[in-house]
């Protein structure tokens, strides 16, 4: 498989699961592992690091679910490829800023994905569509299983898996959920829920983790701590902070509807006309215009079944998936007018946004099920 | 549960927990989200403790870092630097000032979730049966019954591993 066949193919982030739904945009947990006998990365030789390389690449080969998997060698990785995989959260910006001896290992359906010598040996990574801790936990608790009937985990009585930074020894695991908050970043309450989230020992970040901006609403709340408690305690706790965070956003979302009905139609409706007839746009006001679409959605301003096209194009949007479809060196003017062409294209084929439905409905069906 | 650490900077509650060991002292800082990102924290270059301690740093102490990973050499002036150990035996060799770097970090200090068995058994056996005992002990602590009747299947499972390799070596 290569990085082309992989934009083609269908992905779990897009495609998988009971699809797409409101909210609960993905669920991802991580697990960080490390050899026995083997220096972290940030410590080992390159020589040693080839060899971890080349040894666990081989090794997870053996590993039944991974046999349709595809290697990706960093070095063979031209700089819009490890952006892609960046955008479709399969690698980590750190791994993509290593110009040798890392690779990752990409599963089929791009649900699952290992990389070899980010900052520790191993991060093996399961990503779901939509809201399931339980079915993400069982995946990538299986695959660590059989990973390690064929490999020497770094392992301590007391301290738990050892990782190369002291923050994830114990389970090693990172366990993180993207919400879709339009209505508590609409109103402003968004720094209020960070903050109370980070009293429970939660930590909330932007689309592409430490240091990333609350692009098109999106955020992620993930555990902080890894040592001490086990990993179904951290998933219940944190599918109880999740649990919280929907219901203050599904509150925002109503009183936005209740006493700011007119400016939330004007909102909604003007970022379809842009996406509807803008020639220039940059990327981050096409995921801000994006995210009020699926706000639109959710509101059933849009039909239900255009949900998943509009998290297509949230991913095809991105710089690095724009930049892939363009030949040659381009300026930024060309990436803008390539995005807005392909919004428009997109967009000129959907309905009308129905705004009647704002005005009649019955708010009470906002709260998503099984949460 | 999590203590309630206040950020060094200002007054909000510290999600960032940094600790670093200069000239054989503990350094801590706890920030908050927003001044770790002032402050650069999570860009290891740009980010210097020395800066955050102004004057609280002598850096002429005789003690130096002779506390020095056996497997890997790796030294504490490079855990000050990095704030990453250097392999997994740097665990071991840095024992003496961990229960202060792991301080606040985490709820505990003692790992309660998943064991790599298979792993384990091909390094010690026995070792494991130990650690499982331990993690039944906890869990009939904690009341987790479940969780400690699977603990006491795997310890009757383990000790037969065990009896059957000692029967071995009795009757070759
Ligand atoms: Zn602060
Ligand atoms: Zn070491």
């Amino acid at each position: 498989m290569t990085i082309a066949s992989l934009i083609k193919r269908k992905s779990e982030l897009l495609h998988g699961g009971a699809g797409p739904v409101p909210i609960v945009l993905s669920t991802r947990i991580r697990l960080a592992r490390n050899l026995r006998n083997q220096p972290f990365p940030g410590w080992a030789k390159v020589a040693q690091k080839c060899e971890i390389l080349s040894q666990s690449s081989e090794t997870l080969r053996e590993v039944p679910s991974l046999k349709t998997a595809t290697f990706f060698n960093i070095e063979d990785l031209a700089d819009t490829e490890k952006h892609i995989l960046v955008e479709r959260h399969l690698i980590s910006r750190e791994l993509s800023e290593s110009s040798h001896s890392a690779g990752v290992l990409v599963g089929r359906n791009q649900s699952c994905s290992i990389m070899v010598n980010e900052e520790d040996h191993l991060r093996i990574q399961v990503l779901r569509n939509g809201f399931d801790l339980e079915k993400t936990w069982k995946t990538i608790d299986s695959l660590d299983s059989k990973m390690e009937e064929r490999l020497d985990y770094a392992f301590a009585q007391q301290l738990g898996y050892l990782t190369a930074c002291p923050t994830n020894l114990g389970t090693g695991m990172r366990a993180s959920v993207m919400m879709h908050l339009p209505g508590l970043y609409i109103s402003n309450q968004i720094e209020k829920v960070i903050r109370a989230v980070n009293q429970l020992g939660m930590v909330v970040r932007g689309l592409f983790g430490e240091g990333s901006d609350a692009i098109g609403s999106i955020f992620q709340i993930s555990n902080q701590q890894t040592l001490g408690e086990s990993e179904k305690e951290i998933l219940a706790r944190l599918r109880k902070v999740l649990t919280e965070i929907v219901h203050h956003e599904c509150n925002a979302r109503m009183v936005l509807i209740e006493s700011d009905r007119l400016k939330l139609m004007d909102k909604i409706g003007r970022g379809y006309g842009v996406l509807r007839n803008s020639h220039l746009l940059n990327s981050k006001e096409s995921m801000s215009l994006l995210s009020l679409m699926r706000f639109a959605v959710d509101l059933g301003m849009l039909p239900e079944e255009n949900r998943s096209l509009v998290d297509q194009l949230f991913m095809e949007s991105q710089p690095g998936h724009i930049q892939y479809n363009l030949t040659g060196e381009s300026g930024s003017d060309e990436r803008d007018f390539y995005r807005a062409s392909l919004l428009r294209k997109a967009f000129t084929k959907l309905p009308e946004l129905n705004f009647d439905i704002l005005l009649e409905q019955d708010f009470t069906k906002l709260f998503p099920e099984g949460l | 549960m999590t203590k309630n650490i206040k950020c060094n900077s200002c007054d909000n509650l510290a999600t960032v927990h940094l600790t670093q060991i200069i000239n054989n002292q503990i350094h801590k800082i706890d920030l908050c989200e927003e001044c770790a990102k002032v402050k650069g924290v999570s860009d290891p270059e740009g980010f210097s403790f020395s800066d955050m301690f102004a004057g609280s740093i002598d850096s002429d102490s005789s003690q130096g870092s002779e506390m020095t990973c056996v497997a890997c050499g790796f030294t504490h002036a490079d855990f000050r630097k990095n704030g990453r150990f250097g392999c997994a035996v740097c665990y071991d060799s840095f024992e003496p000032i961990l229960a202060e770097i792991l301080d606040g970090m985490h709820p505990s200090l003692h790992h309660r979730g998943k064991v790599p068995h298979l792993a384990l058994d091909r390094v010690d056996n026995q070792t494991k049966i130990q650690f499982i005992e331990r993690s039944l002990r906890n869990a009939v602590d904690a009341e987790d019954y479940e969780e400690a009747a699977r603990f006491r299947d795997q310890l009757t499972a383990l000790r037969a591993v065990d009896e059957n390799r000692s029967s071995i070596q009795i009757n070759p």
